[in-house]
């Protein structure tokens, strides 16, 4: 009774608006981050942090506009493994760093 | 409307049918596959500045070349929507036109990945050079081969919609590939943040 119509494969209908969307999002965020490492404007600080916001910007533009993930019932579970899957990656690529960064700085 | 409901009693408990949960289990594929990434990405960023006295990984690469790289993935990302697009509306034809064409944006992709190697190849830095470059070959290269297989992939997409049409079968088919095509473009976003942008700061 609850099944939403329009949800196929647990992803969101795509539509033409829904892909252009991302590609202009994508297209942006593309350039955007192109040109702050190439203007050299910033402190290698503010430019890392800048490219990573940059980054996960553009992967949730991609995730909603072209996968069509999304929180509805039917399409929770997909969402579900997605966010787990961030979970285990953060602390995989986290972790990994702060272990060969503390080695590093104890091998000195 | 009426289908609907019948289609509800003979799958007392829910809501999925046998489609959605093949897909389903192809998107659990590509979640694991996101952590094969992962492990590549951590350890490209642990062994980047180990070059072992030669050149820095960001004094090797062309941003404007990846531009165009980034530029003709994202193509391909698009189209492959395009394609889908025709696909539901059964467009056949339309379909097989927006497929060749991310083949062809995607192929464009692989081929100046690979003159890339080719051009550090023979200026001497290979695979054996550093760990640095163990570590760029390595994950680069493994996001390259994912593109190639689902370029090999796509092109057989291509004759069967040809042969068969736009039936149930070939709609789920092509969801997964949609699935696994859209996911190497955001893989990809990292790459070119992480291995290039970083490389270049």
């Amino acid at each position: 009774m609850t099944k939403h119509p329009k949800i196929r494969f647990g992803a969101k209908p795509k539509t033409l608006k829904s892909y252009f969307t991302g590609l202009i999002l994508s297209l942006l965020l593309t350039v955007a981050a192109f040109y702050i490492v190439m203007k050299h404007d910033m402190t290698p600080t503010a430019t890392y942090l800048t490219l990573a916001g940059l980054a996960v910007a553009q992967l949730f533009a991609q995730v909603i506009c072209f996968l069509r993930l999304n929180t509805t019932r039917e399409g929770a579970s997909n969402t579900l493994a997605f966010v787990f899957s961030l979970l285990v990656v953060a602390v995989l690529v986290v972790g990994s760093l702060w272990i060969m960064w503390n080695l590093n700085a104890n091998m000195m | 409307m009426t289908s609907t409901t019948v289609d509800h009693h003979h799958h007392a408990h829910g809501h999925l049918d046998h489609d959605d949960i093949d897909v389903f289990g192809f998107w659990i594929y590509i979640m694991t596959d996101c952590l094969l990434f992962a492990t590549l990405f951590a350890t490209f960023v642990v062994l980047r500045g180990a070059t072992f006295g030669g050149p820095a990984l960001g004094q090797l690469m062309s941003l404007p070349y990846v531009f165009g790289e980034t530029m003709f993935l994202l193509a391909s990302s698009f189209t492959y929507g395009l394609a889908m697009l025709s696909f539901y509306k059964q467009h056949r034809n339309w379909a097989l036109t927006w497929l060749l064409v991310t083949v062809v944006c995607g192929a464009a992709f692989v081929f100046m990945e690979v003159r890339e190697f080719i051009e550090l190849y023979i200026e001497g830095h290979s695979f054996q050079t550093n760990a640095a470059l163990s570590a760029f070959f390595t994950l680069v290269g493994t996001h390259g081969t994912h593109v190639s297989i689902g370029l090999i992939w796509m092109v057989l997409m291509i004759f069967q919609l040809f042969r068969y049409g736009t039936t149930a079968a070939i709609n789920r088919r092509l969801t997964y590939l949609g699935l696994f095509w859209h996911f190497l473009d955001i893989v990809w976003i990292f790459v070119f943040t992480v291995v290039y942008l970083m490389g270049a700061v």
